[in-house]
């Protein structure tokens, strides 16, 4: 019988700035450097696992949702999602292919699961897509996957609880492993980690709490998904919530993971920027990667 | 942190975006939102205070956005998401406004960064 497999879990930030870096070609760059070097491991399990499908979980900045209509949970089911102006000079990507199939199985059981998602047949994607594609896979030749966008709403409280976006990252993953046809499928979560942008606290960075995080998620999610949204923005920052987006991810996997990689650094603009590669038990495991330092 | 503390109602300097933000801010997101337009900001730029009418901006807001002041643009119901695109158009990115609301220079706020990584 045919059926899907959920190969693993990436997270990763998505600040805006990564997206200049490589558009003006300064990843080598002292300031980009120990940034863009944390990549590399993850790419090469990428060629190795090769997924036929990228479920991608993120939150949209104002590029494709107003406050006119905020869903809190949106699935997208289009062929294809163009990317656009977002109004502070991010150079506009083409196109990135869709699997609008894979989507609508998404979305049928996400909704019998009892996660009443708004369905997207239209749907531009911001820099919280692009940039981790365009880290994940620099080489566009590369990207023979369809993208399924997972949009979790982080600006307008309240935000779904991080229990909640736990439990509809468990449901995506038991969406993919009952996706009747022969393909291997990624998850990729984008977003943080600490950081504020607004308010006398702009600046805020958490190193311990953040450091905390990487460690739990892995192994104790629970810790994680028993905070309130408010103790997360006062630990992590009112942007710092986008931690919601990796406990996603995690409960795709559910269960035990393995972790094969992951990386720490401040600052890439004002915000701390993460890095986390986890393998589904049980699935073809590559060997272990050498994980990037803490710095 | 399995011994969080109660996390009181305020988080000093830190405004929850909420339903009473978004309320109070509607005009002037949704003025910062069609910034997303190359054309929109030609206008803006053209006549910034016509622009703000014609969004129906309160004074308070019109004022805050003459002076070029996040903060003020913040507790006035906007959401950063969307400021961006208006300080975008003043050429301000996230760190000259993370400087400007925290009352530091550019430099002085990027050192506080760096330091932040320990």
């Amino acid at each position: 019988m045919k059926m899907a497999k959920l190969l693993g879990a990436i997270c990763t930030s998505h600040i805006p700035a990564i997206g200049n870096a490589i558009a003006r070609g300064t990843q080598d760059e002292p300031y980009w450097k120990p940034f863009f070097e944390s990549y590399p491991p993850v790419r090469e399990w990428l060629a190795q696992v090769d997924p036929d499908a990228v479920v991608m979980i993120y939150n949209d900045h104002g590029l494709n949702f107003f406050l006119d209509k905020m869903p809190t949970f949106a699935v997208g089911a289009a062929p294809e999602y163009c990317n656009d102006d977002e109004g502070w000079g991010l150079p506009t990507l083409p196109p990135f292919r869709g699997d609008p199939k894979l989507s609508w199985h998404v979305i049928e059981q996400l909704v019998h699961d009892e996660f009443d998602v708004t369905t997207c047949q239209e749907m531009l994607v911001d820099h919280a897509f692009t940039v981790p594609i365009s880290l994940l896979w620099p080489d566009r030749s590369a990207r023979r996957f369809g993208t399924v966008p997972v949009a979790i709403n982080t600006v307008q409280h309240p935000l779904p609880t991080p229990a909640r976006c736990y439990a509809l990252g468990k449901a995506i993953g038991r969406a993919i492993e009952s996706y009747p046809e022969d393909i291997g499928v990624v998850v990729v979560a984008t977003g943080g980690m600490s950081h504020q942008l607004d308010g006398e606290r702009a600046g805020f960075i958490n190193k311990a709490f953040d450091l905390h995080c990487l460690e739990k998620i892995v192994d104790d999610p629970r810790v994680l998904t028993d905070m309130s949204i408010r103790e997360l923005v006062r630990e992590a920052g009112t942007q710092g919530v986008e931690l919601i987006m990796w406990l996603a991810a995690r409960g795709a996997l559910d269960g035990k993971v393995t972790k094969l990689h992951s990386h720490y650094h401040i600052p890439v603009s004002n915000t701390a920027a993460g890095l986390l590669l986890l393998s589904a038990n049980g699935r073809p495991d590559p060997k272990p990667l050498d994980s990037g330092p803490l710095s | 942190m399995t011994d969080m503390k109660p996390v009181p109602h305020e988080i000093p300097g830190t405004v929850i975006f909420d339903g009473v933000e978004a309320q109070k801010g509607y005009a002037l997101n949704k003025m910062c939102y069609s910034f997303n337009s190359s054309g929109n900001r030609l206008a803006f730029m053209r006549n910034e205070e016509a622009y703000c009418r014609a969004y129906g901006l309160t004074a308070e807001q019109r004022d805050a956005v003459r002076r070029r002041d996040v903060l003020a643009l913040v507790h006035g119901g906007g959401n950063v998401y969307y400021l961006a695109k208006l300080a975008g158009i003043f050429g301000l990115g996230v760190q000259d406004i993370g400087a400007q609301q925290t009352g530091v220079t550019v430099e002085e706020f990027r050192a506080r960064l760096a330091v932040a990584g320990g």
